[in-house]
C-alpha cells in the first residue's frame, strides 16, 4: 500500500469534552485541524452523569464561555432543567447546573464541529504519535523530542505541527462490575489499546486511574410517588453570556430525590469484600470527592442515610441516572442494594454501575500551558491529565487548544493564574501537584473565590479571549460597555445621598429599616440587608434603566466591597511570588542548601516561578525561602557583572 | 542585602566562636563543604600525619596545628583538640570542624589566618545561624531567637530568647493556627459536600471559638508589651523643680555620683542618661534640668529638652520637695505628666516637721487626669529611704507587681507583635461578619488572613517581604 500522508496544523486525539473545545479553538483561530474519534456517533458523549455545571464546575463553564468556548452554548441549546445552586450562600459559591439531554447534547456539539470551517472529524484509532529528536535550540528549552504528527491504525499519517491528546478514559481501559471485567471503553465503546505504548516510547510516563458510574434504571420501574420532586428554576438563567435568556425559557423536566437507609448500608457492608476496589482488583486510584456509595458508607459510618438523585438521561430514553450511588459491586449486590431505596423497590437495571480503569499521565510532566514538557508540540487535556469531570476536561481542552495554536503562531501563551479563574486553579493544580486521584474541581480549591465568581467570569476573562482571537470585536465591545456601566453606577450610588427628611424616614420605616441620622448615600443603604438595588427605586429619582447583569454586579461590588478589597490584597501578596521567575535552566543541585526531597520535587516539576514552587507538595516554606535567597544572589551576581 | 549572599552556601566559613578575650581556651569553628579538606591541611596527628579525612564523625582528636610554610622547628602553631561533626548532623547541617585551642588570642588569630590562607572565608556575624536556618535546621523563630539571644541585655531577655529557642512561641502559635485551620476546613468541607457537613448553628459556634482564640492572642499581645519592657527596659524621665532631689535620686539608683549634686538650684543643665537595674527590670533613666521658668539661656535649653523627653518616656518619676508648697511651676509639671505613667516621690521625708505637701494635696492636683491609683512614695534621698517602695511601684505599674520573670512565654519581638495584632484584627472582622449575618463563605477571607499572619510569625507562610526582613536582620551584624 502506498503511504498516505496528509499535512495539517493540529491533530486532536479524542472527541470528548476536551477534544471538542481544543479542536474548535484551533479551527476557529484558522488552523487546519483534524479531530480523531473512536466513534463519530459519540462526540461530546456524557458517559457518566447527565448534567453540566454544579458547584464550582458551573464556574468553569462560565469561564469557558468567557474565553470563547462552546460548552455553555451547547448546554443552553440542550438542557432539560436548570438550577442555580447555593443561592442561600454568598455570590461566590452560587453555581449554575443544568440537566442535559445527553443525546441532544452530543448531536448539537457534533453539528457545531461539522459546520466549523477548517475542522474535519475523522473516525479512526490513533495508534502512534510521531516525533523526532528535538533540535539543539529546542533542547535548551527542555524538550527532548518534537512532535511531527500522528499515525492512525490503517497506516495513514497526518503530519501536524501540534498534537493534542484528549483520550479521556479510553487508553487501555477496562470496566469492572464486581468480579466481571470487560476490556472496553465507557458504555461498552471500543478502547484504545495502541497509543499508550507509543507515548511511553516518546518518554512519557503513564499511570492508572479509575472512576465509576452508577446504574441506569428503567424509568417505568420506578415509583416516583415515594420520592420528592425537584424542579428547575424559573426563569432560566443561561450559561453562555451570549445566549439571550428569552430564547431558552421552556417547560423543564423534573428530577427526584430519595435516600439510602440502614438496610442499604447493611447490604453494602456485608458485600464490601466483593467490591473490586476493596478486594484490591482495581489498581487505579479513584476520586475521593466523587465517591462510590461503598466509599460513602465506609467513610461516614454514622450517617443513617445518603441522598440519591434520580435524574433523566434525556427525552430519547426512559433511562434514569441514579446520582449518588455509583458502585463497582457485583450486579446481584447492586440490584439488592438499589431495591432497598424508597421508590426503587421494583427497579429494573438497564445498565449496571461499573468502575473504569485507564491510562493517564503521571504528574510533573505538564507545562503551565498544558504542553508535555519533554515533547515539543504535544499538548494534552482532560482525563488523560488526571482530572475527572466534563467541565474540567472542556476547560483544559480549550486552554490546551489555544496554547497549541499560540505555539504555531509563535505568539505569547494564554496564561490564567489562580487569582484570575477556576481554570487557572485547575491548570496550576494539575501542573504543580501530585494528585494521587482523579482531580475534581471544587470551590475550596480556589483561594480567591470571592473574586472568581460565576457572575463575573466575562469581566475576568473575556478580554483574554478577545486577545487570543476567540471573542470577536462586537462581543468584546459589549463587555467594555458593561464594565463602564457598572463603574458609573457604583460611582453614582456612592455619591448620591438622601437626606434625613420625613419622606425618606417614612420610606425607611415602611421597609423595616432604622431611620437615618444624617444624609446617607444610596450605596450605604444597599449594604443594609433589608434593601437591594430594586427596592431603592422610589427614593432614587436619577436612576436610569440598567440591564439585570449590570445591576447584579453593582450590588455585589457595593455590598461586599470590604471583603473584595481584602481578597484583592491577598491576591497582591500572591502575585508578588508569581512574579519571581525561576530561570528555565536552573540547576537545583547548585542550590545546595535545599533539602533533598525539595530538590527532587523541584527538579521533577520545574516550576516557572516561586509561587508555583511554593505549591509543590514536599517543598516547604523554608525551602522556598532558600530558593528566593538563591535567586536573589544569582540576580545580584548578574547585576554586578553589568 | 548582605554580601553574604554572594557565593551562596558554596564556600567554607570560619570564625572564632568563643568570646574575644585572652582566656586560655577558645574554639575556632569551620563550616562548609570543604571544612574537612581545609582543616586537614593544617592539622596533623601526634605522629605528624594529616589524618583528618579519616576521622569518624562526632569524634574528637588530639593533635597539632601546623604551618607548612614555616621551617621544620617553627612549624607547630598550637596543640589542639579537633572535633568533627558531619553534615547534616551539625549546627549548620554542613560539615563542621571545631578546633579547641589553648594558645590564647594571638595563637587563635594565627590559626584563623591559616584557615583563610587555605581557602576559608571569614564568617559574617550570625552566618553560622543563617546557614542553620537556610539548611532547614532551625525555623525562622529560632533563628530570630538566636539573634535576640546574642543581643540580650538582661536575664529576662536571655530567658525569653531561650524560651523561644525551645520553640514555645512556635508551639503556641501553631496550636492557635491549627484551631483556625480546623474551622476553615470545616467551612470548606461544608461548601463542597453540603450533604455530609451541616452548617446549622455554625456561626454561633464559630463566634465562641473566635472569642477563645482572640483571648489567647490577646494574652500573647499583652505579654508583648510586658515582654518588651522586660527585654528592652523602660524609658524613664526624672522631673521636678530645681533642687527637689532629682540628681540624688539618679545617684541613689545608679550608686555613683555622675550628676553634680549641690545645694544651689539649677546645677544640672545637661541631660544625663543612665541604665539602671531595678530587680529584673531595666530603667533607662534620664535626669533633666530642673523644670522651672527661667531666663537663663543655658538652663532654658535644658528645660525644653526635658519637656521633650517627658513626651517620649514610658515612665515619669516626679520628685517633689515635700517641705515646700506646691506652686505654679509644679502645676506646670503636673500638666506635663498628663496621660503618662507617673510615680510621685515626696522627697525630704526625713524633715518631718517641715512637711507641707501630703498625698491628698498631690492627688487633688492630679485629679483631672489620674485616679486614686497614682503611686505616691515618700523618700529621703539623704537617708536613702523609699527605694524599695519605688521598685514595687514600678513593677506594679508595668508588670502587675510581679517582678520575677513568669514561666509562661513572652512575645519580645516587634515583628511578632505586629503580626499578632493583625491576626487579632482579622478575627474581629470574622466576628463582624457573623454579626452581620453573612454566610459562611465570607468568614473564610478573614480567617485565611488570621491564619496567614500567624504563619508568618513562625515562618510557615512564605512571604516575599518576610525573607527580606529576616535578611535585613541578619545583616545588622548580630
Amino acid at each position: 500500500m502506498t503511504e498516505i500522508r496528509e499535512k495539517i496544523d493540529v491533530a486532536v486525539i479524542g472527541a470528548g469534552h476536551a477534544g471538542c473545545e481544543a479542536a474548535l479553538a484551533c479551527a476557529r483561530l484558522g488552523l487546519e485541524t483534524v479531530i480523531f474519534t473512536m466513534s463519530a456517533d459519540n462526540i461530546a458523549f456524557m458517559p457518566c452523569n447527565p448534567h453540566i455545571g454544579g458547584s464550582s464546575k458551573g464556574h468553569l463553564v462560565r469561564e469557558i464561555d468567557a474565553l470563547g468556548g462552546e460548552m455553555g452554548k451547547n448546554i443552553d441549546k440542550t438542557f432539560l432543567q436548570s438550577k442555580m445552586l447555593n443561592t442561600s450562600k454568598g455570590p461566590a459559591v452560587h453555581s449554575l447546573r443544568c440537566q442535559a439531554d445527553k443525546m441532544e447534547y452530543s448531536k448539537a456539539m457534533k453539528k457545531v464541529l461539522e459546520n466549523q470551517k477548517n475542522l474535519t472529524i475523522k473516525q479512526a484509532e490513533v495508534s502512534e504519535i510521531l516525533f523526532e529528536e528535538a533540535t539543539e535550540e529546542e533542547k535548551k528549552s527542555g524538550y527532548h523530542n518534537t512532535i511531527v504528527g500522528v499515525k492512525i491504525f490503517s497506516g495513514i499519517i497526518y503530519e501536524a505541527k501540534t498534537v493534542i491528546l484528549c483520550t479521556g478514559t479510553y487508553l487501555k481501559s477496562r470496566c469492572l462490575t464486581g468480579e466481571a471485567i470487560t476490556y472496553s471503553g465507557p458504555n461498552g465503546l471500543q478502547p484504545s489499546n495502541l497509543l499508550s505504548d507509543s507515548l511511553i516510547k516518546a518518554g512519557i510516563e503513564l499511570r492508572r486511574f479509575k472512576t465509576g458510574t452508577p446504574a441506569r434504571m428503567d424509568g417505568n420501574s420506578i415509583d416516583y410517588s415515594k420520592m420528592s420532586e425537584q424542579f428547575g428554576d424559573t426563569p432560566v438563567i443561561p450559561f453562555s453570556f451570549d445566549t439571550d435568556a428569552k430564547t431558552i425559557q421552556k417547560e423543564q423536566v423534573s428530577c427526584w430525590l430519595t435516600y439510602t437507609n440502614e438496610k442499604t448500608h447493611e447490604i453494602i457492608r456485608d458485600n464490601i469484600h466483593r467490591s473490586p476496589i476493596y478486594a484490591g482488583i482495581i489498581e487505579g486510584i479513584g476520586p475521593r470527592y466523587c465517591p462510590s456509595i461503598e466509599d460513602k458508607v465506609v467513610k461516614f459510618p454514622d450517617h443513617e442515610r445518603h441522598q440519591v438523585f434520580v435524574e433523566p438521561e434525556g427525552t430519547f430514553t426512559n433511562e434514569m441516572y441514579i446520582d449518588g450511588m455509583s458502585s463497582s459491586l457485583p450486579e446481584d449486590v447492586q440490584l439488592a442494594m438499589y431495591r432497598t431505596v424508597p421508590g426503587l423497590e421494583n427497579c429494573k437495571i438497564v445498565k449496571s454501575a461499573y468502575a473504569i480503569e485507564y491510562d493517564c499521565l503521571c504528574p510533573g510532566q505538564l507545562s503551565p500551558y498544558l504542553e508535555i514538557k519533554n515533547v515539543k508540540g504535544l499538548f494534552s487535556a482532560g482525563q488523560f491529565n488526571g482530572s475527572s469531570g466534563y467541565e474540567e476536561a472542556a476547560a483544559q481542552g480549550l486552554y490546551a487548544g489555544i496554547n497549541a495554536a499560540m505555539q504555531i503562531f509563535e505568539k505569547p501563551y494564554l496564561e490564567i493564574d489562580r487569582s484570575e479563574g477556576y481554570i487557572g486553579v485547575l491548570v496550576d493544580d494539575l501542573v504543580t501537584k501530585e494528585n494521587l486521584e482523579p482531580y475534581r474541581m471544587m470551590t475550596s480549591r480556589a483561594e480567591y473565590r470571592l473574586l472568581l465568581r460565576q457572575d463575573n467570569a466575562d469581566i475576568r476573562l473575556r478580554k483574554k479571549g478577545y486577545e487570543v482571537g476567540l471573542i470577536d470585536e462586537d462581543r468584546y465591545n459589549k463587555l467594555v460597555a458593561k464594565i463602564d456601566a457598572i463603574d458609573k453606577e457604583v460611582e453614582r450610588l456612592k455619591k448620591t445621598t438622601v437626606g434625613a427628611n420625613a419622606r425618606i424616614q417614612k420610606f425607611m420605616e415602611d421597609h423595616g429599616s432604622s431611620t437615618l441620622k444624617t444624609a446617607t448615600s444610596l450605596a450605604e443603604l444597599i449594604c443594609r440587608p433589608e434593601f437591594d438595588y430594586e427596592s431603592l427605586a422610589e427614593i432614587d429619582s436619577e436612576r436610569c434603566e440598567l440591564p439585570k447583569d449590570v445591576i447584579e454586579q453593582v450590588e455585589i461590588t457595593i455590598r461586599y466591597e470590604g471583603y473584595i478589597q481584602r481578597q484583592e490584597r491577598q491576591v497582591e501578596q500572591f502575585k508578588k511570588l508569581e512574579k519571581r521567575l525561576i530561570p528555565d535552566d536552573i540547576n537545583y543541585d547548585d542550590v545546595s542548601s535545599l533539602r533533598l526531597e525539595a530538590r527532587q520535587k523541584l527538579e521533577k516539576f520545574r516550576p516557572k516561578n516561586i509561587g508555583q514552587a511554593s505549591r509543590i507538595g514536599g517543598v516547604n516554606p523554608a525551602d522556598v525561602s532558600v530558593l528566593i535567597i538563591y535567586l536573589d544572589s544569582i540576580n545580584r551576581g548578574n547585576n554586578d557583572e553589568n | 542585602m548582605s554580601s553574604v549572599l554572594n557565593n551562596f552556601g558554596d564556600d567554607t566559613i570560619c570564625a572564632i566562636a568563643t568570646a574575644m578575650s585572652d582566656a586560655g581556651i577558645g574554639i575556632i569553628r569551620v563550616s562548609g563543604k570543604r571544612a574537612v579538606e581545609i582543616c586537614d591541611e593544617i592539622y596533623v596527628s601526634p605522629k605528624g600525619v594529616h589524618t583528618l579525612t579519616e576521622h569518624k564523625p562526632n569524634t574528637i582528636k588530639y593533635g597539632f596545628i601546623v604551618d607548612d610554610s614555616k621551617s621544620e622547628e617553627n612549624k607547630i602553631i598550637d596543640e589542639v583538640m579537633v572535633s568533627f561533626m558531619k553534615g547534616p548532623h551539625s549546627y549548620t547541617r554542613e560539615d563542621v570542624i571545631e578546633i579547641n585551642s589553648h594558645g590564647g588570642m594571638l595563637v587563635m588569630n594565627q590559626i584563623l589566618q591559616l584557615l583563610l590562607d587555605k581557602g576559608c572565608r571569614l564568617a559574617e556575624p550570625g552566618e553560622f545561624t543563617k546557614r542553620a536556618f537556610l539548611n532547614g535546621r532551625i525555623d525562622l523563630t529560632k533563628a530570630e531567637a538566636i539573634m535576640d539571644l546574642i543581643s540580650a541585655q538582661n536575664n529576662f531577655a536571655l530567658e525569653s530568647s531561650r524560651e523561644q529557642l525551645r520553640g514555645s512561641v512556635y508551639k503556641k502559635i501553631k496550636s492557635i493556627r491549627e484551631k483556625i485551620l480546623y474551622q476553615m476546613a470545616f467551612i470548606e468541607s461544608a461548601l463542597d459536600d453540603p450533604e455530609n457537613y451541616d452548617l446549622t448553628g455554625f456561626p454561633e459556634k464559630l463566634d465562641e471559638i473566635i472569642n477563645g482564640l482572640s483571648k489567647e492572642i490577646g494574652q500573647l499581645l499583652s505579654s508583648a508589651d510586658e515582654g518588651k519592657i522586660r527585654k528592652d527596659g523602660i524609658k524613664t524621665v526624672i522631673v521636678g523643680k530645681p533642687n527637689a532631689g532629682k540628681s540624688s535620686l539618679l545617684n541613689a539608683l545608679t550608686g555613683d555620683e555622675r550628676a553634680i549634686v549641690t545645694d544651689i538650684a539649677g546645677t544640672t543643665r545637661d541631660i544625663i542618661e543612665e541604665t539602671v537595674r531595678l530587680g529584673d527590670i531595666v530603667l533607662h533613666v534620664i535626669d533633666t534640668a530642673g523644670i522651672r521658668n527661667t531666663d537663663d539661656i543655658i538652663e532654658k535649653i535644658g528645660v525644653d529638652k526635658a519637656k521633650e523627653k517627658v513626651q517620649e518616656a514610658d515612665l515619669v518619676l516626679y520628685i517633689l520637695d515635700s517641705t515646700s508648697e506646691l506652686d505654679e511651676e509644679d502645676k506646670g509639671i503636673i500638666s506635663l505628666c498628663h496621660n503618662k505613667k507617673t510615680i510621685v516621690l515626696l522627697n525630704k521625708d526625713d524633715l518631718q516637721d517641715d512637711i507641707k505637701i501630703t498625698d491628698d494635696i498631690v492627688r487633688m492636683h492630679f485629679s483631672d487626669s489620674k485616679d486614686d491609683t497614682l503611686p505616691i512614695i515618700r523618700t529621703s534621698m539623704l537617708k536613702g529611704n523609699g527605694l524599695e517602695d519605688l521598685k514595687d511601684a514600678v513593677s506594679k505599674l508595668f508588670l502587675n507587681g510581679d517582678i520575677v520573670p513568669k514561666q509562661e512565654l513572652y512575645i519580645t519581638n516587634l515583628r511578632h507583635k505586629d503580626l499578632l495584632k493583625k491576626s487579632y484584627d482579622s478575627l474581629q472582622l470574622v466576628k463582624q461578619s457573623i454579626e452581620l449575618g453573612l454566610t459562611e463563605d465570607f468568614f473564610t477571607v478573614d480567617l485565611t488572613n488570621a491564619y496567614a499572619f500567624l504563619g508568618e510569625i513562625i515562618g510557615e507562610e512564605v512571604g516575599d517581604d518576610l525573607v527580606e526582613e529576616i535578611f535585613s536582620k541578619f545583616c545588622m551584624g548580630k
